[in-house]
């Protein structure tokens, strides 16, 4: 195990930005910490980083252990060591590349401080750079400034820099959040055909559930300074835990409704019960979530509880079709169809249709009132 | 900087012939036709006349002294005003906007005021000129008094020029220093200082610039003492005072060329450093 945190909290005055959180992360790994901003997500980074100090633990709690409060790695308290001393790789969202230095000179940076009798040899250090240099794809860029690379590139070589000191984790704070899709897109794959060579274990953090999704072995979904699921990415894509966790993983229709009998009954919406993937005890939901693709359309009327809607608006931009429908209700439903269905149907704005969930989910509810 | 290449061929905004107009309106009225009035004024001498003001030792040691005193002054501001301007912008604590404001009184007050309070706290019965003059150190009425008097009028240029540039530092360009390894003394020296650079460049600039013209707060603590501790700006009143304005004039022509020169010098560094980082696209 690479990264441990063990009921780690933090707070800025009133504002509680962890709340007791408990994480592992195995040798070689690849975690995507993922959330809305505010959510903790950089703080905790940046805790086990050591750039910020978790609250020290409240001693007045009957069952306090006294290893809460610790971050490990490789089961070494690094508590006490500074940024330095824990040999993480930082990698920021604004690059943070030392602007009045070459590329080489950044790369070769984290090596060239070294005391002496730890310091690489200069021909050692030219080599492991101009190795780096290959590794992100920017052989011959060794003289530029960072002012005269693109944003990507600038984030390759923060990288590049992060990965000269053969960090034992690797930390990422929103890496790409600064670029644009299309270069977010492809650093994306290119950091995952990396982590595959490298095995570094890595930490990323992310608002952006896509990203999360696509390039991480396991995700860890956080919410209001807490963890709200951690699962591989298709497990908290197919089986969110929380209302929250499915809301912030993709678009979802909300029906209003109660169950009663087994049967939910939504304001419009009645569903058979068997069809329901329920998570905790779902005995008095009331709330069922339905994915825009977990939905089928018809012109008649072919189940009983079908609900009738009117077309508003097609998308036909995409892999799917994004159709939005109206309910006599004015209840706004997403609908994803395949775009040969969608011919099939050769549905037309303002047309009158059916629809219905294939697969829906109900929580239990949070008592928080 | 940033009208250099497209904005020369076809100014894009609107309003350019208005405002370039002024500006060089401006500048003619308040900068050039005096200086103009300083040539005219100074090439009424011939050759040998002019040769012969300049090359007076009087003259050469004024000039020296003004030179190397403003220099040292500029070069001392860098260290300490760095240093001020660093614990006012970076850490938090109590009187700070008191002790920033402070910075600027050297620029506020009467130069002769600043002179004469200098020349009283700094004379060998002063509240701290009394203290080296034991040791043989005279703080007034020598050299070091100029330097002290420069130092003091130098002050607020170098604050308050790295005041933004110091805010504007990207602390996150320390924070990664720090996680790659490097101790703090070398995130300072291979980071920090050399991001400031430009600004400090500047702030040099400045307060050397500001040391090479005073007048004011320099005379009452210098003592004046022709060929030790008289500056040029005096030596020109003085040439004035005996009619000569001629010898004036010379003086004053050959303290401006000096000072353009170096002062294009500064700047010629400080793109040097812009480009050679990509600062200016």
């Amino acid at each position: 195990m690479s990264v441990e945190v063990r009921s780690v909290s933090k707070t800025y005055g009133n504002f509680t930005a962890l709340r007791d959180i408990h994480l592992k992360i195995e040798t070689g790994e690849l975690v995507a910490l993922l959330g809305p901003s505010g959510s903790g997500k950089t703080t905790l980074l940046r805790i086990i980083a050591g750039m910020d100090t978790p609250d020290a633990p409240s001693t007045a709690t009957a069952n306090a252990d006294e290893t809460d409060g610790s971050i490990r790695f490789f089961g070494e308290d690094v508590a006490k060591m500074s940024v330095g001393q824990r040999r993480v790789g930082f990698v920021f969202q604004h690059y943070a590349l030392f602007k009045h230095m070459t590329v080489f000179d950044n790369i070769a940076f984290g090596l060239r401080v070294r005391p002496r009798s730890s310091r690489p040899s200069k021909s050692e250090i030219t080599d492991r750079v101009h190795r780096l240099l290959k590794l992100i794809q920017l052989e011959g860029f060794g003289q530029r400034f960072p002012m005269q690379l693109s944003g990507g590139q600038r984030q390759r070589v923060a990288l590049a820099r992060a990965l000269a000191i053969e960090p034992r984790i690797l930390l990422l704070d929103e890496p790409f959040g600064a670029l644009d899709a299309k270069v977010r897109q492809s650093l994306r794959e290119w950091l995952r055909r990396l982590h595959e060579e490298m095995h570094t274990t890595t930490v990323l953090v992310t608002h952006d559930q896509e990203e999360a999704l696509e390039v991480a072995d396991r995700v860890v979904v956080m919410n209001q300074a807490k963890i709200e699921q951690v699962g591989s990415p298709a497990e908290v894509f197919h089986h969110p835990a929380s209302e929250f966790v499915i809301d912030f993983l993709g678009n979802v229709n909300v029906f209003h409704g109660r169950i009663a009998g087994g049967n939910f009954q939504p304001g419009p919406l009645s569903t058979n019960s068997s069809q329901l993937q329920s998570a905790g005890t779902s005995s008095s939901a009331n709330k069922i979530y339905v994915r825009p693709h977990e939905m089928k359309i018809a012109r008649m009327k072919e189940d009983a509880d079908a609900i009738e809607a009117t077309v508003e608006r097609i998308n036909r931009a995409g892999v799917n079709a994004k159709i939005h429908l109206q309910t006599k209700q004015n209840d706004q439903v997403r609908v994803d169809l395949p775009l040969d269905q969608l011919d099939a149907l050769a549905l037309e704005i303002g047309e009158r249709v059916y629809f219905k969930p294939i697969q829906a989910r109900v929580f239990a509810p949070d008592y928080t009132i | 900087m940033r009208t250099s290449r497209t904005s020369c061929k076809r100014p894009q905004l609107p309003g350019w012939g208005l405002t370039f107009g002024f500006t060089i309106f401006y500048l003619t009225i308040v900068v050039l036709i005096p200086l103009l009035a300083l040539f005219l004024k100074s090439i009424t001498m011939d050759w040998n006349e002019f040769v012969a003001t300049m090359s007076h030792p009087r003259v050469l040691a004024a000039i020296r002294l003004t030179f190397g005193a403003s220099f040292l002054a500029a070069l001392i501001n860098v260290v300490f005003g760095s240093i001020t301007a660093w614990s006012l912008i970076r850490y938090r604590f109590p009187l700070r906007k008191l002790l920033d404001a402070l910075v600027d009184l050297p620029l506020a007050m009467p130069t002769a005021v600043s002179g004469i309070a200098l020349a009283t706290i700094y004379s060998h019965t002063g509240l701290v000129g009394s203290h080296p003059f034991p040791l043989g150190i005279k703080t007034a009425n020598s050299s070091l008094g100029v330097l002290i008097a420069l130092i003091f009028i130098g002050f607020p240029f170098v604050v308050r020029t790295l005041q933004p540039a110091i805010e504007d530092l990207d602390q996150e360009m320390e924070q990664a220093a720090a996680s790659l390894g490097a101790t703090r003394f070398q995130t300072v020296m291979k980071v920090t200082i050399p991001s400031l650079l430009p600004a400090i460049l500047t702030g040099f600039t400045l307060a050397f610039a500001r040391a090479l013209g005073e007048y004011g707060s320099v005379i009452f603590i210098a003592g004046n003492l022709p060929m030790k501790t008289e500056i040029a700006s005096l030596l020109i009143v003085s040439r004035l005072d005996e009619n000569d304005i001629a010898g004036a004039s010379a003086i004053a022509f050959v303290l401006l060329t000096a000072t353009l020169l170096i002062l294009l010098l500064i700047q010629a560094i400080g793109w040097y450093f812009n480009r050679r980082t990509g600062r200016q696209a």
